[in-house]
């Protein structure tokens, strides 16, 4: 034997830089390993997860490794680019950042004195919210949101109206003790490394995985027991089990009682202006039946032991506790396992199977945790009791119209099971538990040349806080607070383009985005979009869509469709914060912030977004962004992240703050070295909860006042759960005739059957001429990648570079299909023709393929007969932003009608073989790429 | 042909659990990423940003789709979906090794890895077509064959934390799939996980003796029928009223 001596140690790197990732919305920690390049230069050589970090610790996805092909992606914009060919042809010039500020300060100025609101300002994957908006706010324009109203407000509103948090990055499984874990819906992005840490370590213990989603894929590939239910009949699914549950008595009463509104007073008389509203005492407290005296009293009084049951007559109106109500509703037969069975696909006697494993693992598993606490009522409890089971939810249960129920519909089977906030359980993360009501309502009063009177988005509380101008013109271009959908927390970025084209309810100016690929897999109807973006007045002779202004850091298919860019940094080239204020990475035992840094410094004219911003706003005067003396307030969004405060002694990041006494946790003044501070810490902030707080966050004392102390609230704020949720029944009553704040008459009716103040099932199939076309189509997005950002990468191109359409066994006998075929997809608004697989673990009337995979020929440095162009495609072409006519004369908007998000998941086709074409169908012609495209072959080392 | 070590001091191997696998390809592009920069000549990619698209990996995921038969007490079992990471099983009689005309592959013996010295590669293929598992990758701009090394540049390295000397799939892993260890030691917590567990050799009839292990997928869909389950929901009254008389009397005793 002669081996080979190798080196068993050579050097890993020449320094560690650690910062934050952004290859999805997880943001784990990670270390950037640094070597230096025969020139002698330091280049980003490898990328692993940072142990220490509070998201990840360690580990890390593939995309997230696949970060250095990101950095050195050929697709990066190099310098500010203005559009010099007509819209769509990516025809451009370079220009300098002088010229490409002037150009935006002259269109945005006039603007801002005349009318604030022909400016849209819109920004998509922006992970830098409270940033964004106070500039908007600053502008003075009312149109301002992320991309929440597409993605995941019914998620988000449902949980924060529900409980005071939700699901996704605001809260997680308590993965420590948990026995019974439920994953509901498709997609698998959001918090997915830790959802797969916490997948891995229950198992690991035995405990069960139970995933519904018609899709068996991912997480629901390792889950124990697979439910492949109908897509959009989850609220059903879930309100049989709420009825299995009550029918049994297998709900927490202890809890019901002391935590949640179900013991509340509820008006029951019909011809009352108040018929079904809560009681409430002269401070606006909900009011109970006390079990120990039998009075009625505010429910947060010391000693009170609210009445699920006792009913209550006054002045001739009798009130009684939303728990009847909800028994009246949930044990009707409507709910039964075997009335619903059929329009979830699933069996009755499953159905009962898996509410009884939930009851027997809640109840005959229940258990304590030795830890004294004391609630907002005073009263201190031996130990804190624990419900071993927990749910979480992916986007799909939640883009339907139906969503916002259905979410509702969870939240409530899980306070049943008083599973919320306990050991075993659902937890929230800091900020959260916070509820609505502590949450701002929405502001849209403007002045032209003046900030906002506050901020854009918020949660309304009833018809009052809707948003619309003295003329009774809506407020928003994009329509959120209004009659049509009430509850839009997130605004609803799908239907900007769309009505600020129809001049709906007016037209604007400049249209002004981030990172939001809307000429292409952010639409709904890409193709009517891109005519919207390119059709032009013929009077003027100008777009009809006057000016766009664009930022990403790639060149994506919307930057041929904008007027003036500006060429964002990659992550390891900028600053950034993940902040309390904003979307942090905090965890259910502690709070946690985070920077990003330059690890390295571009190597092209490109400038961080929100660097732009702040010398644009200073360029404006914008107040928030310019010192009195006229200068601009903050150089760049570095200086911006240390010295900004939102209120005093709380800015954008809440570690090393100054105090008194050197620096502190939460509240503090301005520390010039935070970033220092951070970068030596590895790039983030943890301040960890204290025992005895981390659990009954919502009502537990010692929480509400740590949170007090951290910033996180100026006041403590327990609260009930609402499992009746007051502000839908004010809809309803204003729908119903009474009231001031009327809606139109076409939405009278609609209002009042969705607007059900406890959670409903509505079927979305008729609007969506489910009958004609009975096949759902869904996407998901492949866990390694992230949208369309991931297509470039030539690392992770490799695993996912076409997306073939999956079709279920069953339809593909009835077709007479075989694999590789090709289908032609039909919907009320489209057809695509495009490569098929069969896949068996699939519910037999949906079909379905990878999200963003699809690429328009010239985009992303791609060559023109890259997978991703030839065979890749886009459900969106199937998908309008309108449901079809009814014939009633008028268009519905294809969202919920509570909260407005986009309904994708309502999509209805059917297939049918089709000959095999020469690429997916419909082919767009290329665009001219800014960039040209990559090279050849790769080999990349950047050490020797 | 190149011979094999009769025996090594350790089994250097990996564990990967097919139940907690969610095909997610972190270790793909962890090992990518890291023995790009390591070990050897990079890992290339052929067209990286046209049509046919290719490059050299270390590690790869396949997916399966698995239709359990018929039972009579499953009637209609559902179709299940299997994750399967595969790299170089680091067999004890690798075929790979005896068949290399220069030597240039060869199985430690301190540890078992097999690895290829690239120096001595002259890029035939023969070993790739010798391994039953598909493995090995020919570089195509380097013309050299790659394989797992199962991070022999890691493992031992003391620029390393010792937390850190695993390989990086196995570092980097976030549903804990992954394990390494010495499967050659009973005691190990690697061959402890695999008598626990069932472990199984990929294609034992292959003769291989593969030392990576795969712990197999725990029954799916086998929650009990309803019948065994119905105590848990016995239901407390048949009409609405029974229940508001159920709950009173369940209040008086809270």
């Amino acid at each position: 034997m002669n081996q080979p001596k190798i080196d068993l140690s050579p050097k890993v790197s020449d320094e560690i830089r650690k910062t934050t990732c952004y290859m999805c919305a997880c943001r784990c920690g990670i270390n950037v390993h640094m070597k230096k390049d025969p020139l002698g230069d330091l280049k980003v050589a490898y990328i692993e997860g940072n142990r220490d970090h509070p998201v990840n610790q360690g580990v890390l996805c593939a995309k997230g490794s696949a970060g250095i092909m990101q950095v050195n992606a050929p697709s990066r914009l190099r310098a500010p680019l203005k559009r010099v060919g007509p819209r769509g042809s990516g025809e451009f010039e370079e220009i300098s950042w002088d010229e490409a500020l002037q150009i935006a300060a002259d269109w945005l100025e006039p603007i801002r004195k005349e009318d604030p609101s022909k400016l849209a300002f819109f920004t998509g994957r922006d992970q830098s919210q409270s940033f964004t908006s106070f500039w908007a706010q600053n502008f003075g324009t009312p149109n301002y949101a992320a991309h929440g109203g597409f993605c995941s407000v019914n998620m988000a509103a449902a949980g924060i109206y529900t409980m005071g948090g939700a699901f996704w990055e605001f809260g997680q499984p308590d993965w420590d003790y948990t026995k019974l874990f439920m994953l509901f819906g498709v997609a698998e992005d959001h918090d997915s490394n830790p959802i797969k840490m916490g997948i891995g370590k229950i198992k690991a213990r035995g405990a069960r995985v139970i995933g519904v989603n018609p899709i068996r894929t991912g997480y629901n590939a390792v889950a124990d027991d697979w439910v492949g239910i109908t897509p959009g009949t989850d609220g059903l699914f879930i309100l049989a089990m709420v009825h299995c549950l009550m029918k049994a008595g297998k709900i927490d009463l202890d809890y019901l009682a002391q935590y949640t509104d179900a013991p509340v007073l509820v008006n029951c008389d019909e011809k009352s202006p108040e018929f079904g509203l809560l009681m409430r005492d002269e401070d606006g407290k909900e009011l109970v039946i006390d079990r120990v005296s039998g009075k009625l009293t505010a429910f947060d009084k010391p000693g009170v032991k609210p009445d699920l049951s006792a009913t209550h007559r006054i002045a001739g109106v009798t009130h009684r506790p939303v728990f009847h109500k909800m028994a009246e509703r949930y044990l009707s037969d409507e709910y039964a396992p075997e009335a619903v069975a059929d329009r979830c696909g699933i069996p009755a006697t499953r159905i009962r199977a898996i509410a009884a494993e939930i009851a027997r693992v809640a109840f005959e598993e229940e258990f304590e945790l030795d830890i004294e606490w004391t609630d907002f009522r005073g009263e201190t409890h031996k130990t804190m009791k624990g419900r071993p089971v927990s749910f979480h939810s992916m986007r799909g249960i939640s883009a339907h119209a139906n969503g916002f129920q259905t979410c509702r519909a969870l939240h409530t089977l899980q306070i049943l099971l008083g599973t919320v906030e306990v050991p075993g359980g659902f937890r929230f993360k800091p900020p959260y538990p916070k509820p609505a009501k502590a949450h701002p309502r929405p502001h849209t009063g403007m002045n032209p040349g003046q900030p906002l009177n506050g901020p854009h988005l918020g949660f309304v509380q009833g018809p009052e806080d809707l948003a619309y101008r003295e003329d009774g013109v809506p407020a928003r271009i994009d329509k959120a607070f209004t009659w049509e959908n009430p509850m839009s927390s997130h605004g609803l970025m799908h239907m900007v383009i769309s009505n600020a084209y129809a001049g709906d309810p007016y037209k604007i100016d400049t249209l002004f985005m981030y990172m939001a690929n809307m000429s292409w897999n952010s639409s709904m109807n890409t193709r009517g979009v891109i005519e919207m973006l390119t059709d032009k007045n013929e009077e003027t002779g100008e777009y009809v869509i006057p000016r766009i202004i664009y930022s990403d850091a790639y060149s994506s298919e919307m930057v041929a469709y904008s007027d003036l860019i500006f060429p964002d940094a990659t992550y390891l080239e900028r600053h950034d914060c993940i902040s309390l204020l904003d979307r942090p990475i905090c965890e259910a035992d502690a709070a946690a912030d985070a920077i990003r840094w330059p690890v390295i410094e571009p190597d092209r004219d490109v400038r961080g977004f929100q660097t732009v911003l702040c010398q644009l706003g200073a360029k404006m005067g914008l107040p928030g962004f310019t010192n009195d003396d006229g200068t601009a307030k903050y150089e760049d969004y570095a200086d911006y992240i240390v010295n900004h405060e939102r209120r005093p002694g709380i800015g954008p990041l809440a570690g090393w703050r100054m105090g008194e006494n050197g620096t502190q946790s939460g509240r503090g003044g301005v520390n010039a070295s935070q970033l220092d501070n951070y970068i030596e810490n590895g790039g983030f902030f943890v301040e960890h909860i204290p025992e005895g707080a981390n659990y009954y966050k919502p009502w537990n004392t010692k929480y509400q006042d740590w949170a007090v102390g951290m910033g996180i609230y100026d006041s403590p704020q327990p609260y009930l759960f609402s499992l009746y949720v007051e502000p839908m029944r004010k809809f309803q009553l204003a729908a119903e005739g009474h009231g001031e704040h009327q809606p139109p008459d076409h939405l009278r009716e609609r209002i009042k059957a969705t607007m059900d103040p406890l959670p409903i099932w509505y079927s979305n199939d008729a609007d969506n001429k489910g009958d004609e076309y009975p096949i759902t189509a869904l996407t998901q997005r492949p866990m390694a990648m992230y949208h369309s950002w991931g297509s470039q990468n030539a690392w992770l191109r490799q695993l996912h570079g076409h997306n073939p359409l999956y079709i279920p066994t069953k339809l593909m006998k009835e077709h007479g299909l075989k694999d590789e075929d090709w289908v032609k997809v039909t919907s009320p608004h489209g057809e695509i023709t495009v490569p098929i697989l069969e896949m068996a673990a699939l519910n037999e009337n949906t079909i379905w393929t990878w999200n963003a995979i699809g690429k328009r020929k010239g985009a992303w440095a791609l060559e023109e007969d890259a997978p991703e162009a030839t065979k890749g495609f886009l459900l969106n072409h199937l998908i309008h932003e309108l449901l079809p006519p009814k014939g009633d004369g008028l268009r519905w908007a294809n969202s919920d009608p509570i909260t407005g998000q986009a309904a994708w998941f309502d999509l209805k086709v059917r297939i049918e073989k089709a000959a095999v074409p020469n690429e997916s169908q419909p082919s767009l012609p290329p665009i001219k790429s800014p960039v040209g495209t990559g090279p050849k072959n790769l080999a990349w080392k950047v050490g020797k | 042909m190149t011979t094999l070590p009769t025996q090594t001091q350790k089994k250097l191997g990996l564990v990967i659990d097919l139940d907690t696998c969610v095909g997610c390809h972190a270790c793909v592009i962890s090992c990518k990423g890291w023995n790009t920069e390591n070990y050897g000549a990079p890992l290339s990619d052929q067209n990286a940003y046209g049509a046919d698209n290719s490059g050299t990996f270390l590690n790869r995921v396949h997916s399966f789709e698995v239709q359990p038969l018929a039972a009579s007490e499953k009637v209609q079992p559902a179709a299940q979906t299997i994750h399967l990471p595969k790299s170089c099983l680091h067999c004890e009689d690798a075929p790979c090794v005896t068949v290399c005309p220069t030597g240039a592959s060869y199985k430690r013996v301190e540890d078992g890895i097999v690895l290829v010295n690239e120096s001595d590669c002259i890029g035939c293929g023969l070993c790739a077509w010798a391994c039953p598992y598909g493995a090995r990758e020919l570089d195509q701009e380097e013309g050299v064959m790659k394989k797992c090394t199962l991070c022999v540049d890691r493992i031992y390295n003391e620029n390393l934390p010792e937390v850190d000397r695993v390989p990086s799939c196995v570092r980097t892993c976030p549903s804990g799939a992954r394990h390494f260890g010495d499967l050659g030691d009973e005691n190990s917590d690697v061959s402890k996980l695999v008598a626990e567990r069932g472990g199984m050799d990929l294609m034992p009839e292959q003769g291989t003796k593969p030392v990576n292990q795969y712990l197999p997928p725990r029954p799916k869909d086998a929650l009990p029928e309803f019948d065994v389950l119905a105590p848990f929901l016995a239901p407390i009254a048949e009409e609405p009223t029974g229940f508001l008389g159920w709950l009173d009397k369940t209040l008086e005793k809270l």
